[in-house]
């Protein structure tokens, strides 16, 4: 991403948006504006509203209230026209089984009717993004998961689309598969691009621009992985490794020291209440109460530190 | 309309690739046909009869030739004592016994009238009337030639059937299974196709691209009116060679009719798959709906006379019925499109009421 592509008008802005099903609050008033070029992440547990939001987005579902505008685009006015401008791909691959890769890029070259010079060009990229050259006739159900998805990413992406949706786009895929396929992503951005991706893979949420996090239809906090990690600046996190470390947690919970603690892996990650308390205190104050303990360290906070600390934050703001 | 022919070609590849399937939506109607067509018959054919000669004369032993011609009875029993009768009767041995009195031979000689008698089982009425027709019949020309005299008093019926004259209940009966055969292979071929794409999830990738719902369902509909018209005429051929239908009329105002009544079918399979969320689903409402309306309301085996008032109203929304009556006008009565223009409109209405209807669900955000 370019800074001169981040000074631009944003390609999508959203502006209070909402969508019930029945008395489901799916999406709830939700604002928030994607710049040209951005890989922007959707991060949330399943339910949180990701998919509901980029449905809505794409023309696919209509907005209950609020509005929302696609490359200049309202999607609740015009969902046609903003299905001319975005791609979408999603964890599912949608790819016709029976067809060959040949087919299935002629079949979604079709549907967005490209012909002629257009449609040959679009059909040597698809099948480069996909890595299919020379793999044309293959069926597409006897392809692996890592080639189905580059194909539907380059089946999405046929039509020259300067918004691309991805919606759990690794689902399924192994490791290597799922590196390969962020290059491709960080290429498509740098090349101006958009990329509007949900996950609820953390360490894919990292590699986006920007993330916004959702959590029971709200959108609960959004910035850059760094911005959301200031709000921890305030308030250090420890890393306590012992060999209980569920009573470990139990006892910090009560710490007049801590504001809330939650555990990672085999480590208790406690969130001191100011910077001011220094580590030592903490340590002797374990030692005190004769708790066993192998290490106290700080620690850089995670994604999942900010994404437990906001969920957290959001369901004490709506008891109260 | 680009995006109508990419979906109707990808559609086409798709049905190729599974030669299975496209087995089966051929295939499976003409065994339906051959399961049907013969199960499903009220001709009846060697009645087994039991024979008392009272009179044992040349001219009763000629009765009695008569029936053992005929193709409907079989002579089963020569009867020597009245209990025998009863016997036959109740270990069901013979469903009919004609008894022919002494004195015969004689009365026929003086051309006086004679009673014989004639003991039918009736424990299935159906039969039991069938079975007197045929009698009735043997006996009309058997007596024919013997001069009998006739009552001045009488009136003389000359009947005549049309269209049917033989009035073998095949040729009732398989326009009807005509009817229901095409009904099921068009409901479940495009009910299942769109189910297979929403299982698959392709249908939300459909959705995300600027085509209508309309030229998606045209994409969608078209190939299969091709297969299912093939295999609609395909039974229609083995019809006329297995049970003797007739083709009176013309081909293009046959092919019109199957097809607009095929359409109605697909657009009611596209209606089916709005609903349906897994094939299994889909295929069950699909033969559900091909059998109930086209078995019972179509006036395919039960008259539509001789419903309830209710149910003649009922009826009225059910395509196969104007199918029924376009089809059997063409193939038996031989009338042309101009006759069958009032149930071709009522198909045609259907068949744009279902095929709106499930765009209008489709396309619903």
């Amino acid at each position: 991403m370019t800074e001169a592509a981040l000074a631009g008008p944003p390609v999508i802005h959203v502006e209070h948006l909402s969508r019930v099903f029945g008395a489901f609050k799916a999406v709830d008033d939700v604002t928030f504006d994607v710049r040209r070029g951005e890989v922007f992440g959707f991060l949330g547990s399943n339910g949180a509203g990701k998919s509901t939001t980029i449905r809505m987005l794409c023309g696919l579902l209509a907005p209950s209230s609020g509005r929302a505008a696609v490359d200049g685009i309202d999607v609740g006015r015009d969902p046609e026209g903003v299905k001319r401008r975005i791609g979408y791909m999603s964890q599912r691959f949608s790819l016709y089984e029976l067809l060959t890769v040949e087919q299935n890029i002629e079949f979604y070259a079709g549907l967005y009717g490209l012909t002629g010079e257009r449609l040959a060009r679009r059909r040597k990229f698809a099948l480069e993004i996909g890595g299919l050259a020379g793999r044309e006739r293959e069926l597409a159900k006897n392809l692996s998961g890592g080639w189905k998805q580059r194909l539907a990413l380059g089946c999405a992406l046929l039509h020259e689309p300067p918004i691309l949706f991805l919606d759990e786009p690794t689902g399924g895929v192994d490791p290597v598969s799922r590196r390969e396929f962020w290059r491709l992503i960080d290429d498509l951005s740098a090349a101006g691009t958009t990329v509007l991706v949900t996950t609820h893979y953390l360490d894919e949420a990292e590699r986006c621009d920007r993330v916004a996090i959702m959590h029971v239809g709200k959108l609960a906090a959004l910035g850059t992985i760094a911005e959301l990690k200031s709000m921890f600046a305030d308030r250090p996190i420890l890393e306590v490794r012992g060999p209980d470390p569920v009573g470990l947690m139990a006892w910090l919970d009560k710490s007049p020291l801590i504001e809330k603690t939650s555990l990672f892996g085999t480590a208790v990650h406690a969130v001191l209440k100011t910077a001011a308390t220094p580590v030592e205190q903490l340590s002797r104050a374990l030692a005190d109460a004769g708790r066993q303990v192998e290490s106290v360290t700080p620690v850089v906070p995670s994604l999942e530190d900010v994404f437990l600390d906001v969920v957290d934050r959001l369901g004490q703001g709506a008891a109260a | 309309m680009k995006g109508v022919l990419a979906v109707a070609m990808k559609e086409l590849r798709q049905i190729r690739r599974d030669r299975r399937s496209l087995l089966i939506l051929l295939l499976i109607p003409l065994f339906f046909l051959f399961l049907f067509g013969y199960a499903l018959n009220f001709d009846i054919r060697h009645v087994t009869l039991g024979v008392q000669d009272r009179d044992q004369s040349a001219d009763s032993r000629a009765l009695v030739a008569a029936f053992s011609r005929s193709a409907y009875f079989d002579q089963v029993a020569t009867i020597e004592h009245e209990r025998d009768i009863s016997d036959l009767m109740n270990r069901g041995s013979a469903r009919a016994i004609l008894v022919i009195p002494e004195g015969y031979a004689r009365r026929i000689g003086r051309h006086e009238p004679v009673d014989v008698q004639i003991l039918l089982n009736g424990d299935n009425a159906n039969t039991a009337t069938t079975v007197l027709g045929y009698v009735n019949g043997v006996l009309t020309e058997a007596t024919a030639g013997l001069n009998v005299k006739a009552n001045a008093s009488t009136i003389g019926v000359a009947s005549r059937v049309w269209y049917n004259p033989e009035l073998r209940s095949a040729l009732f009966l398989v326009p009807g299974l005509i009817a229901y055969i095409a009904t099921i292979s068009a409901v479940v071929s495009t009910s299942l196709s769109i189910v297979r794409e929403k299982e698959s999830g392709t249908i939300e990738q459909i959705r995300m691209a600027p085509i209508s719902t309309l030229a998606y369902i045209l994409g969608k509909t078209l190939p299969y009116l091709v297969i299912a018209q093939t295999s609609a005429f395909l039974i229609i051929f083995a019809a006329m060679s297995l049970f003797g239908l007739p083709m009176r009329g013309d081909w293009f105002t046959l092919f019109i009719v199957v097809g607009v009544f095929l359409l109605g079918g697909l657009g009611t399979g596209l209606l089916v798959s709005t609903v349906a969320e897994t094939q299994q689903i889909a295929l069950q409402a699909s033969m559900l709906l091909a059998f109930l309306p086209v078995f019972m309301l179509s006036g395919f085996i039960f008259p539509i006379a001789s419903m309830p008032v209710v149910l003649q109203y009922v009826t009225t929304v059910v395509p196969a019925k104007y199918f029924l009556i376009a089809l059997r006008g063409v193939v038996l009565k031989g009338v042309g499109l101009s006759e069958v223009i009032a149930p071709l409109t009522a198909l045609a209405i259907f068949a744009t009421a279902v095929v709106g209807l499930s765009a209008l669900r489709l396309s619903r955000r």
